[in-house]
């Protein structure tokens, strides 16, 4: 299972409001870097160097070739990314409208709609595919009966596991802007609803779109539990299966994911800098 | 934060149905895939075989395979969400008040976020080559005369188990302290100085309450987090060895080993009430530390 919080931008970029501190360093500081530190690091140090150890004696990326070489890594790694993107663009189509009528007409509603975005932590993943299968894999309401029809399911799970995370972004990043004043102003010069989000709000929260998007795909990137009982052929039961039956592969490819997964975290890092804030 | 929303509530309320369209959506999709999966099996937890009503599968809960997995996925969570309170504690402090240079702040809170969402299969594929019973650690502390799995510990135990664990609820931990430490407002501070307040007294009775649901709130959410943690444990275990409530409904799902589909319903809705409260818990302490911190 992955997780909640959100790097929203409010935890990425500490406010500027922080009155800057008398800088002095408590000597255990440094202590406690370190040694966590160390827990972190050197399990990611060891699998990395694991996984240059494929040929004997040499030091060198022989298990990333074979990695790269696998046919099944390349199409669960192309079905993940077209799955992400897919579950993102979905998110957003729901997410957007639902955040900004909420904030624009809506506010009572406020509650109910943060308490159904909450829903996603309080059902494990595990927990959630046990339901999605008794309810839609068998008739009347079936809808995994082909591969295609299962993956349109798991997109939409994908989509409604991002709502806590997508949902706290763009509400972030519509109360950054006085979405009233800019309706009002947009509506007197006669745009219409569609004119308002696309050429108004969405631009004036590009920011929370972004980081809310990056955060979705390393979400679902790698997910495992509901992929493997929809039977799906995503990364992460391909990691599964090559953690099964290969030696120095599954190393190199926890690197590339821990790769793939970091840049998504810096590009979250350097789109909610805090020079783009308003 | 920015304070005072956008949208006034101050109008009066007049029913227009028009304005409830622009919400359908969302209710629409929720409901088809989050809310009637849960209620499906909640009604079938409350069925036998013939779909009559009853209650035995919640009775059938009490039996030792379903207490066992339910006390090892509890304990392991309580475990792994204290050990992620008191060393992300310790963190956020170093982090903040402990005066180390801002520059770390930016690559430290990025990677906590990356190793926040980290959780599953490739986590454990790290401490397996790390820590397995052939892992390169392991292997150097057997040179240096320390045979780890001789003290039996093993990665798909429970200490093991917890010690993987440790790399997700560590830096949720951080993620979600350090917005709190820095909201501890420096006034407070002069102000306890000058009442004559000891650095000890300040923490004591200032910012440890303040903090306090805080912490209390973040431990919640580390528990829930602990408590549906699935892949980790499955690639570790391969799915048994250690009992734990996720690894006994994927069991389930893959092939009824409790004979009985009712009853694997009921342990899902048992999962589902423990994380309510958690969550449920964890959303109102964290509103009530917003008021001091937000």
């Amino acid at each position: 299972m992955t997780i909640l919080n959100a790097p929203t931008p409010s935890s990425l970029a500490p406010d500027e409001v922080i009155e800057a501190p008398v800088r002095r360093v408590h000597p255990l500081a440094w202590l406690i870097l370190i040694g966590i530190g160390l827990y972190f690091f050197v399990p990611l140090i060891l699998t990395f160097w694991w996984s240059l150890r494929a040929e004997k004696d040499i030091l060198g990326f022989e298990a990333y070739g074979r990695l790269f070489a696998d046919a099944n890594f390349w199409s669960s790694l192309a079905e993940t990314v077209v799955d992400s993107i897919a579950t993102i663009v979905l998110s957003l189509l729901i997410i957007v409208p639902t955040a900004f009528w909420v904030t624009l007409r809506l506010p009572k509603l406020r509650p109910a709609v943060e308490f159904v975005t909450l829903l996603p932590f309080v059902i494990p993943p595990v927990v959630l595919v046990l339901g999605i299968l008794r309810l839609y894999a068998r008739p009347p309401l079936l809808l995994t009966s082909t591969y295609g029809s299962s993956r349109l399911v798991l997109i939409c799970i994908y989509a409604a596991i991002s709502f806590p995370y997508m949902f706290r972004s763009v509400d972030t990043g519509l109360r950054a802007i006085d979405v009233r004043s800019l309706t009002e102003a947009a509506q007197t010069l006669g745009a219409g609803w569609a004119t308002i989000l696309g050429r108004v709000i969405l631009p004036n929260i590009r920011v929370a779109l972004l980081s809310g998007s990056l955060l979705t795909f390393a979400i679902v990137f790698g997910e495992y539990a509901i992929a493997v009982y929809m039977a799906q052929h995503t990364f992460g039961p391909f990691m599964a299966n090559l953690t099964r039956s290969k030696v120095y592969e599954p190393a190199a490819m926890a690197i590339v994911a821990v790769a793939i997964v970091w840049v998504a975290m810096v590009m979250i890092s350097y789109v909610t800098r805090p020079r783009d804030r308003r | 934060m920015v304070i005072g929303r956008a949208g006034g509530a101050q109008r009066p309320p007049r029913f227009r149905p028009g304005r409830w369209l622009g919400v359908l959506p969302f209710f629409a999709f929720t409901g088809m895939f989050l809310i009637a999966p849960v209620l499906r099996m909640v009604s079938r937890s409350l069925q036998d075989d013939d779909g009559n009503f009853t209650l035995d599968n919640y009775r059938s809960l009490a039996d030792d395979q379903i207490v066992q997995a339910y006390s090892g996925s509890v304990r392991l969570s309580l475990l792994t969400a204290l050990i992620g309170c008191v060393i992300g504690f310790f963190l956020a402090w170093a982090l903040s008040i402990g005066g180390l240079p801002r520059w770390l702040r930016t690559p430290v809170v990025t990677f906590a976020a990356m190793a926040s969402n980290f959780a599953g299969v490739p986590l454990a594929v790290a401490f397996m080559f790390t820590l397995g019973g052939n892992g390169i650690l392991t292997t150097w502390l057997e040179l240096a005369g320390f045979d780890l799995y001789s003290t039996g510990f093993a990665l798909h135990k429970f200490v093991g188990l917890a010690l993987v664990y440790a790399f997700f609820q560590i830096p949720l931990m951080v993620l979600v302290l350090l917005p709190a430490f820095d909201g501890l407002k420096k006034d407070w501070r002069e102000a306890a100085e000058n009442l004559g307040a000891t650095p000890r007294q300040y923490w004591r009775h200032v910012a440890f309450p303040i903090l306090l649901p805080s912490l209390l709130g973040t431990f919640l959410l580390l528990f829930g987090n602990a408590f549906g943690a699935y892949a980790t444990a499955q690639v570790l275990t391969g799915g048994s060895g250690t009992p734990l409530a996720t690894l006994l409904i994927g069991q389930q799902i893959s092939g009824d080993v409790l004979n009985n589909q009712g009853l694997g319903m009921a342990v899902a809705v048992g999962m589902l009430i423990i994380m309510s409260f958690a969550i449920l818990f964890y959303s109102v302490l964290q509103r009530r530390s917003e008021r001091w911190l937000g």
